[in-house]
């Protein structure tokens, strides 16, 4: 090799022009529409001025509630591209019959349904999750923010790099093709010598440090700071759910982050964990996944029960039937959720005795979701219903979640599953619980909380469009894939010979359309919302008529969010409050100490992502550099001593005393 | 669990700690902790109980011992500790990792028993 | 609790509703118990690592077995060090309670020295292992070897790390509040470490000569 070329290896490491797919015409045009839509967002933020304010109040924020309003916007953008992938699938799968090979080559279909997979779970479901949980706990326990506001910060930014660096695979280089689980021995470097893998596995661990210390952060969060009074037993059950969710975020994540270590190494260093020869033992890494995987589902679920705890009860002027046993059978589903994880590999060949054990456990743990789904609907029962979009969402969910559980149960049988696994039944059924479950759960708790996040509610005529689509479209779109499923068509092709199954795929292409309209809805609504706002303003900081105490604040909360830490005497405890003569306090204000905003989330993710760039080329002295800075930047960090500061008390006096004359208002 | 929800102060902690960390108290535990490694390493290196089970489940248990001495008196785990919640966080992470072990090397098992070459696929257990 | 002028007054009716003197949450009051969740997290991480051991290591792959690589002998004396520097870091975490700089810095340095002499004794023993053809590529069981024990010494390192960095502000700003519960998060860590370990030289080194 000549000198020329060898410099570029050192300095580049892999990476190439021929990274750069200016041969693929969907990709081209892509970036052209993402460059420009870029290049429109810079040059609005940059002539209006807000680069200051951007950085200022919001990049650098510890508060939870803009970190949570930012996770959800990332899980919003992210979700467009997700869709992109599914509707990029669906036309594929509707017209390539026989001779019609459709438009998407197998090299890039096997891209599209892997980072469909991954995009969803890691980049619009967590985030979704936990952009809920971080905005909703605090305020539901009384709290001024979470524990550790700097980490969470940092969190945020860290699922940002993941998603960022999953984004960039699109444009230089390529994704991954082996699934959203990256089973070697495909995943392995003999044969995925390209980068697609890498940028999978580096993302993941990128976005994985994030998740998991979100977590550790929400149970110290919700373990030490609740409001006096507030007893576990008493406290709202989304912030049971939120509990329990990281309860199994830090138990789980941690599999995740050595199986996928271990994946590199073999990748990067040829080790012997998953190969197949020098006794590796490809069938190891499916079982370690599946160990995080099971836990993983219950994860983006548990919260979302949550929603619904709190949207049945609000919407039916009910207290929640049951609240002993939600808490036992959310507490139920967390530990049995460990118990169950082969059952997604039952056809691997563990045998009847292995099958049958975790076939059973399977079928346990749907009791408890069982016993979840009647407490709604006994809480529904004799309330006085009120027919709003998150009790909507609600409703929709339970038909439809119970659909997929039923499903999940059929799964669940061993002897079904060697005829079902990896058939579009599969599919049908973990879209119809997920879709069913976090995606409906998350537009509830959107819908819920928005008012109180922005101070104006959304517009319920687009709401109630997205809602009809997004419901119409999800039968049509996952129905026929049961069908299907059932006469035995395997996943994950791209195309057919049997031409009697097009129509199938046809009306799941009109489901896949009819979604898009869902969503198209949903950007509408949050357009026409904004314009609107003072139309939609909400005064009052309760506009449902809430029970728990985030409705106790102004919409949107101060910075500090209660004036005064509340004293809770019982469940539902803002009802409480409301129905025995709370008034609010008027005077004797005292001051408040609050974290400072920080940049050091910022930079350190932005280092750990240039880092994971780095190795994914194998480019090593980048790499070798990111990750002294990544460490030099964390010990910089830790000699920052004065991390907080204090609110006057005049500055809460003004604050509040405003709050006061617009209630006094609106009486 | 924790019922009127009081903080830990500084004050709380630092309590806890000078009142549970004593001199004795690390000493007792090093002392233990000398004699549970060095009986495993003698029984290993001089092979004295003569099977190989038998010193396995005697390895086993010493290290069980030393890893509870371990907890008690270093890191002066104990029941009251952040209201309870650091045991009880300790005893779920405990019962996960058993599960994680004793599931994943009875899974492993039969799938080598079945799906590595050489096996009979009509005996699979 | 309460009684506050401000408008929320308890009542005969109407209970307390607002904490009008707050003790302020004490910043860091969930320090302690925010690490000891993230080390729980961090003894997942190990049990997948010893999940692997114990699946992978028995497949030697006609390669080097234990018996072929692991010295008893080293394995006892990089113990002890560990082992030692558990009772000088409580010595230190003594004298920091008593509020004396001097000491915990003299104690944290001799128990710096016992870690590093640790890793720098593992260090030689991967080399040593490295150059006789005993490479973590050879076979499922070096790998799980080198992975488990490997992850263990980089933990050790990295606490190498946060002592150094803890002796520099320790030295800097003395013994305020926050280093002091610095101080008692890396003695859970370090202790950890230590507990890992037990798991490591039984299962690993002695399990693996009992094969």
């Amino acid at each position: 090799m000549s000198t020329d070329a060898t410099l570029m290896k050192i300095a580049f490491g892999r990476l190439t022009l021929q990274a750069f797919p200016v041969h693929q015409p969907i990709l081209v045009a892509t970036f052209a529409v993402v460059a420009l839509g870029g290049v429109v967002l810079l040059g609005l933020i940059s002539y209006f001025r807000l680069w200051g304010y951007l950085w200022r109040e919001w990049f650098t924020t510890i508060d939870h509630k803009r970190i949570g309003i930012m996770y959800m916007i990332l899980g919003l953008v992210m979700l467009l591209r997700g869709f992109a992938d599914a509707l990029m699938m669906r036309m594929q799968q509707a017209v390539a019959f026989g001779g019609a090979q459709g438009f998407l080559p197998a090299h890039h279909y096997d891209q599209i349904f892997t980072a469909h997979g991954v995009i969803m779970i890691f980049f619009v479901a967590m985030p979704f999750i936990t952009g809920l949980m971080n905005f909703v706990v605090p305020l539901q326990i009384g709290a001024r923010d979470v524990s550790f506001p700097f980490l969470n910060n940092f969190s945020f930014w860290m699922t940002t790099m993941g998603a960022l660096l999953v984004m960039l695979s699109l444009f230089v280089g390529e994704f991954a093709r082996t699934g959203w689980l990256a089973y070697p021995p495909l995943s392995g470097i003999a044969y995925s010598p390209d980068v697609g893998v890498d940028y999978y596995i580096w993302a993941l661990q990128i976005a994985g440090i994030g998740t998991l210390l979100s977590g550790v952060n929400l149970i110290a969060t919700i373990v030490k700071l609740r409001a006096p009074g507030m007893t576990l037993m008493k406290m709202p059950v989304f912030t049971w759910t939120a509990l329990c969710t990281n309860v199994l975020i830090v138990a789980a994540f941690p599999i995740l982050t050595v199986t996928l270590a271990l994946l590199s190494l073999d990748r990067y260093v040829g080790t012997n964990f998953f190969t197949n020869d020098l006794g590796g033992n490809p069938m190891m890494y499916v079982n370690l996944i599946w160990i995080w995987g099971h836990p993983e589902v219950y994860i983006l679920i548990l919260p979302i029960f949550g929603v619904f705890s709190e949207v049945t009860a609000t919407f039916s002027g009910k207290r929640l039937f049951g609240y002993t046993s939600m808490v036992y059978a959310t507490v139920v589903i967390t530990i049995l959720s460990y118990l169950v994880w082969l059952h997604h590999f039952f056809t691997m060949g563990s045998g009847a005795s292995v099958n049958s054990f975790f076939g059973i456990t399977t079928m346990i743990i749907s009791i408890p979701t069982g016993a979840k789904m009647f407490n709604w609907l006994f809480t529904l029962y004799r309330g006085r219903i009120r027919f709003e979009l998150p009790m909507m969402w609600t409703l929709a969910f339970m038909l439809t979640f119970v659909i997929g559980g039923m499903s999940g149960v059929l799964l669940a049988v061993p002897p079904a599953d060697f005829v079902l696994h990896n058939s579009l039944f599969l599919v049908a059924h973990f879209h119809n619980v997920i879709i069913g479950g976090v995606v409906f759960g998350a537009f509830a708790g959107i819908s819920y909380w928005f008012p109180k996040a922005f101070g104006f509610r959304l517009d319920p005529f687009w709401g109630k469009m997205s809602f009809w689509f997004w419901v119409a479209g999800f039968y049509l779109a996952f129905m026929p894939l049961y069908v299907l499923g059932l006469m035995g068509v395997t996943r994950r092709l791209r195309h057919f010979e049997d031409p009697t199954l097009q129509v199938w795929f046809v009306i799941a292409e009109v489901g896949a359309v009819l979604i898009l309209l869902g969503i198209v809805s949903s950007l509408v609504q949050i357009y026409l919302s904004i314009r609107r706002r003072e139309a939609l303003r909400d005064r009052t900081g309760d506009p449902w008529g809430g029970r728990t105490l985030e409705w106790s604040t102004a919409s949107p909360p101060p910075a500090y969010n209660f004036a005064f830490t509340p004293v809770v005497h019982d469940n539902d405890a803002w009802w409480d409050m409301k129905h025995r003569g709370f008034r609010r306090p008027v005077a004797a204000f005292n001051a408040i100490r609050m974290p400072r905003n920080t940049g050091a989330g910022f930079i350190l993710a932005t280092l750990s992502g240039i880092f994971g760039f780095a190795m994914i080329w194998h480019i090593w002295w980048l790499a070798a550099l990111g990750l002294v800075a990544v460490l030099a930047a964390a010990i910089a960090h830790t000699f920052n001593y004065q991390r907080d500061f204090q609110i006057p008390a005049h500055e809460v006096e003004r604050t509040e005393g405003e709050r006061t004359r617009l209630l006094s208002a609106q009486a | 669990m924790s019922d009127a929800v009081h903080d830990n102060h500084a004050t709380g902690e630092l309590a806890r700690g000078a009142g549970h960390a004593s001199l004795r108290g690390y000493l007792t535990g090093f002392i233990l902790s000398v004699i549970l490694t060095a009986i495993p390493f003698w029984l290993v290196m001089s092979g004295v109980l003569n099977s190989k089970i038998a010193t396995e489940l005697a390895i086993t248990t010493l290290a069980v011992a030393q890893i509870t001495v371990h907890m008690v008196y270093f890191l002066h785990m104990n029941t009251r500790s952040e209201n309870g919640w650091s045991i009880m966080a300790l005893v779920f992470t405990l019962m996960l990792v058993v599960i994680a072990l004793i599931g994943s090397l009875w899974i492993i098992y039969h799938l080598n028993a079945n799906m590595l070459p050489g096996g009979d696929m009509s005996q699979m257990p | 609790m309460a009684l506050t002028a401000a408008g929320g007054n308890a009542t005969a009716e109407t209970p307390v509703f607002c904490l009008a003197v707050e003790h302020e949450h004490a910043a860091g009051g969930s320090t302690l118990l925010g690490f000891w969740i993230y080390l729980m997290s961090d003894c997942l991480l190990f049990a997948a690592l010893f999940a692997t051991y114990g699946v992978l290591g028995g497949s030697y792959a006609a390669g080097p077995a234990p018996k072929d690589v692991f010295e008893l002998p080293v394995v006892a004396v990089n113990t002890s060090m560990l082992l030692l520097s558990s009772i000088t870091y409580g010595f230190a975490m003594l004298a920091t309670y008593r509020g004396r700089v001097g000491a915990t810095q003299g104690w944290l340095v001799v128990t710096a020295l016992f870690g590093a002499a640790f890793v720098g004794i593992e260090l030689h023993e991967f080399a040593h292992m490295i150059h006789v053809g005993a490479t973590p590529q050879r076979s499922a069981f070096l790998s799980a070897f080198f992975a488990l024990v490997g992850t263990h010494g980089l933990h050790v390192t990295v606490g190498l790390i946060w002592m150094a960095t803890l002796m520099l502000q320790v030295g800097r700003r003395g013994l305020i509040p926050d280093n002091v519960r610095r101080l008692a998060c890396l003695s859970m860590f370090w202790h950890f470490l230590d507990v890992i370990w037990i798991g490591v030289f039984t299962f690993v080194y002695l399990g693996g000569m009992l094969r």
